[in-house]
């Protein structure tokens, strides 16, 4: 070893890291500061942040609850802050909420929509988490009978009548697959169902309220209206349209040639058009198509369109799952032995629905949107009450409160939603990352 | 030991028309293709029944009959007294306007968005993820009809800008007015203009175009084709010589001065809005109702045009800048030779569903009194005329029109940028 080397014989103990690279300085420097533009970038926003907050934070809390009308609350703003303007005027809301939740529905009659609520969310708590008790899966089975009863509601025995066919349908499925093959028996359950609807339902139902009158008071669809009227539309348009659009998706996918032309016809004209031209062949041309005499609510003729409109997104989306699954797939399920539908349940569809949740919950999230364009065609949603609620005297020229409460209602579910997808992506994430 | 023999000649059965996979198909198109049928012949006899009770046979007459309403924003002349074909032509013109104006706006909103919502700053990410979240999650026609309502109830009345003590001011030395009316902005206008010419004679769809605005078109667009090919010329020397002329002051000249020559020969000078009586007068007036729609569209599809951007950078692996900054590339370049072109091909495809659906959403206007071809052939012809059936299916058949014709070039597109395959 020459005398000139350098050989350290004790380590240097461990030092603190500067204080500006850890903590809340190391974290601020990285994030905001790391250069002169980041820093320039930085304070921009803040100046940007500050002055929307200087406006909003004062104009939403120094506000009025408490006013018969905008008059009032503008004097009561002067009075309290010297200014008339500025200020929000939630005395509306507080006036208006329970209108703007239910529109025109019968007040007494709140617990009906409510309930309807309550075991929605009880029905969907088994189909959406995996914790909650399985037994209520049988409530989302009942709950697209007892929904209706409970908004509309009349006899209960229309319900089970309408069940009924469908109980009827799947006995036969059942019972003659064994018997006869599966194409066979398919037919033959949806004419008994249909046998059963068109020529013994109204029969069944009329005999059995006649002894057993399980009714309801009937509410009109013309008082349907509000955040509740958005929220039926939008639950009946979503649940319908995801089995309408798997369906679709695989008469798409099919290589039945005839099938396939129907579906791409279908799914391509609606996604042609925007909605709001269905939402005029609900109001105007619907009865036209029918047979004469026949006229049905407006609320259900909307509620049919938009999920049309829905099912041909949804399929679109569905079909995008089943392409980007590899080819193997199918061939595995054939090679297993499998039919087509037992294929199609066990092992295409549920990777394909996997792969296209984000698609589908933003497609929800669409349709529950697009349930404000009922507005145009004149039925009372949110937006349609808001007009309503400024045409009166009291509550003339006020649009920003109403404006934000009705964007909260939507902006509370179509963000939760997106959220609730984000959660069952991480769920059911079965590859490594 | 087995012997193969010929698989057994079954005579045919009516049976394997269920139970035979290779009849069966077929027995099942067939069901489908009567069922269709009947339920088509069924909606058809259904409509003409009704319409025969309603006493309004399907006809197409009333297109031709005088309109007799007014549209106030529109870009080709059009008075009460033309047809209702004549209205529904300038509508859909109105469509097309708010439509390629919200798409620009939007794609420029949304690019901006999206990069930003990947900046390191973490302050501007979260004001940009903070905007998207907003806009997605609320309603367009609610935005709509906010916009409307900010433009009506919070711009100043055009009386305010008048006299001493004018309490508004316009801006952009006196040339841009924000009222309640709408924004008055300059037009262009020419001294010695070459003349505007008359296409489609006097049928319902004529219209003017104005030889000026093609001639600038033509000598500015042959401007940028020059100053191409003197981009590729120094391209050419910089590969056989290695160094490469500088160009740019070339290129720009190609491009200014022809044009400007064009503009000062023509005449070019802006026609300012001036507060004559109760309103503004001369200048280019675009109402209301235009910058809601316009206004409301660019915001709500930025918010997705910002995902979609965000999610083709995101695609693109960093392994690919790294790979481009090995080979010596300058970082402008790595972005316009590696990254762009692998995130566009991720980009463009969504991007033209969105412009789709901003198309589809201006319909819209409805709700603002824009009178775009919703409002003139679905709105006022309507129900003025009560031909809802007629109406309606020339509505549908427009917008589907528009909606392939903008399918085909996203077909084409991806036809041309798809990766070849071995």
């Amino acid at each position: 070893m020459s005398k000139h080397s350098f050989v350290r014989k004790e380590m240097v103990s461990e030092q603190t890291p500067p204080l500006l690279s850890v903590g809340l300085f190391g974290w601020l420097k990285v994030n905001l500061f790391s250069s002169w533009l980041n820093t320039l970038l930085t304070a921009a926003a803040l100046a940007f942040i500050i002055y929307v907050l200087s406006g909003v934070l004062p104009w939403t809390f120094q506000s009025t609850w408490n006013a018969a009308s905008l008059t009032e609350c503008r004097e009561i703003a002067k009075a309290t802050w010297g200014q008339t303007h500025g200020h929000a005027c939630w005395a509306v809301i507080n006036d208006r909420w329970v209108q703007l939740l239910f529109g025109f529905y019968p007040s007494h009659l709140y617990w009906r929509p409510i309930l309807a609520l309550v075991v929605l969310i009880a029905a969907l708590a088994p189909v959406l988490f995996t914790e909650a008790p399985r037994h209520l899966l049988y409530l989302a089975v009942g709950y697209p009978f007892l929904m209706p009863w409970l908004m509309w509601g009349g006899s209960l025995w229309v319900s089970i009548s309408v069940a009924f066919g469908f109980v009827l349908g799947y006995i036969v499925l059942k019972y003659l697959t064994k018997v006869i093959g599966q194409l066979p028996s398919i037919i033959l359950a949806v004419f008994a169902a249909f046998i059963w609807w068109s020529f013994f339902g109204l029969g069944f139902s009329d005999i059995l309220s006649s002894v057993l009158p399980l009714s309801l008071e009937a509410v009109t669809s013309r008082s349907f209206g509000g955040f509740m009227l958005a929220l039926l539309i939008g639950v009946i348009a979503i649940g319908c349209s995801l089995p309408i659009g798997i369906i679709l998706a695989l008469a798409r996918q099919s290589d039945l040639l005839i099938v396939k032309a129907i579906s791409v016809g279908f799914i391509e004209f609606i996604r042609g058009v925007p909605l709001i031209t269905l939402l005029f062949v609900a109001s105007t041309l619907l009865n036209i198509f029918l047979p004469p005499g026949s006229d049905f609510d407006i609320i259900l003729r909307v509620i049919i369109m938009v999920t049309l409109f829905a099912s041909a997104y949804m399929a679109e989306v569905i079909r995008g799952g089943l392409a980007s699954l590899p080819r193997g797939q199918y061939e595995g399920a054939d090679s297993l032995g499998l039919d087509y539908w037992q294929a199609q349940r066990l092992i295409i569809m549920p990777q394909a629905l996997k792969v296209s949740i984000p698609g589908i919950v933003s497609t929800f999230i669409g349709v529950f949107k697009d349930t404000t364009l009922v507005s145009i065609i004149g039925l009372m949603d949110p937006l349609g009450l808001s007009q309503g609620i400024r045409a009166n005297a009291e509550w003339q020229g006020i649009y920003w409160e109403l404006f934000a409460f009705i964007a909260f209602l939507f902006f509370i579910v179509c963000f939760s939603m997106s959220r609730y997808s984000m959660y069952l992506e991480r769920k059911l994430q079965t590859d490594h990352h | 030991m087995t012997t193969l023999t010929d698989p057994h000649k079954a005579s045919f059965k009516p049976s394997m028309l269920i139970y035979d996979t290779r009849y069966r198909s077929m027995t099942i198109q067939i069901f489908v293709l009567i069922a269709f049928i009947i339920f088509v012949f069924w909606l058809i006899n259904n409509t003409v029944t009704n319409l025969v009770d309603l006493g309004k046979p399907v006809e197409f007459r009333f297109l031709s009959e005088a309109a007799s309403y007014d549209i106030n924003q529109r870009l080709i002349d059009y008075n009460s007294r033309d047809s209702h074909l004549r209205a529904s032509f300038v509508g859909l013109l109105n469509t097309l306007v708010v439509a390629f104006l919200g798409c620009i706006t939007a794609t420029f909103l949304g690019v901006l968005i999206g990069v930003g919502r990947l900046s390191k700053n973490w302050l501007i990410a979260k004001i940009m993820a903070f905007y998207v979240e907003t806009f997605r999650n609320v309603p367009v026609l609610l935005w709509i009809l906010l916009a409307m309502a900010i433009m009506i109830e919070s711009l100043p009345a055009p009386k305010a800008f008048r006299g001493e003590n004018a309490t508004a001011t316009m801006y952009m030395s006196d040339s841009i007015a924000f009222t309640n009316r709408g924004i008055y902005v300059p037009e262009p206008l020419f001294s010695n203009p070459i003349g505007d010419v008359s296409l489609l004679g006097t049928s319902s769809f004529r219209f003017d175009v104005s030889l000026d605005l093609i001639a600038i078109l033509v000598i500015f667009l042959t401007g940028i084709y020059v100053s191409g090919r003197i981009k590729k010329w120094a391209e050419r020397i910089q590969n056989d010589t290695g160094k490469r002329p500088k160009t740019w002051h070339l290129r720009v000249i190609a491009i200014i001065v022809p044009t400007a020559l064009l503009l000062w020969f023509l005449g070019f000078y802006m026609g300012y809005a001036e507060l004559k009586g109760f309103n503004f007068k001369g200048g280019t007036h675009l109402r209301n109702s235009l910058i809601a729609l316009w206004l409301a569209l660019s915001l709500y599809t930025a918010a997705f045009i910002a995902e979609i951007v965000r999610a083709g950078i995101l695609a693109v692996s960093s392994g690919q800048s790294e790979a481009a900054a090995s080979l010596g590339l300058r970082s402008g370049r790595i972005m316009s030779l590696v990254i762009l072109p692998q995130a566009l091909r991720v980009i463009v495809p969504p991007l033209i569903s969105n412009y789709l659906n901003l198309t589809k959403n201006s319909s819209l206007a409805i709700a603002v009194g824009y009178m775009d071809i919703t409002g003139t052939l679905g709105g006022i012809t309507l129900n003025q005329t009560g031909r809802e059936l007629e109406c309606i299916l020339m509505l549908m058949l427009v917008y589907l029109i528009i909606s392939l014709s903008i399918s085909a070039v996203m077909n084409w597109y991806n036809n041309s940028v798809k990766l070849v395959e071995r």
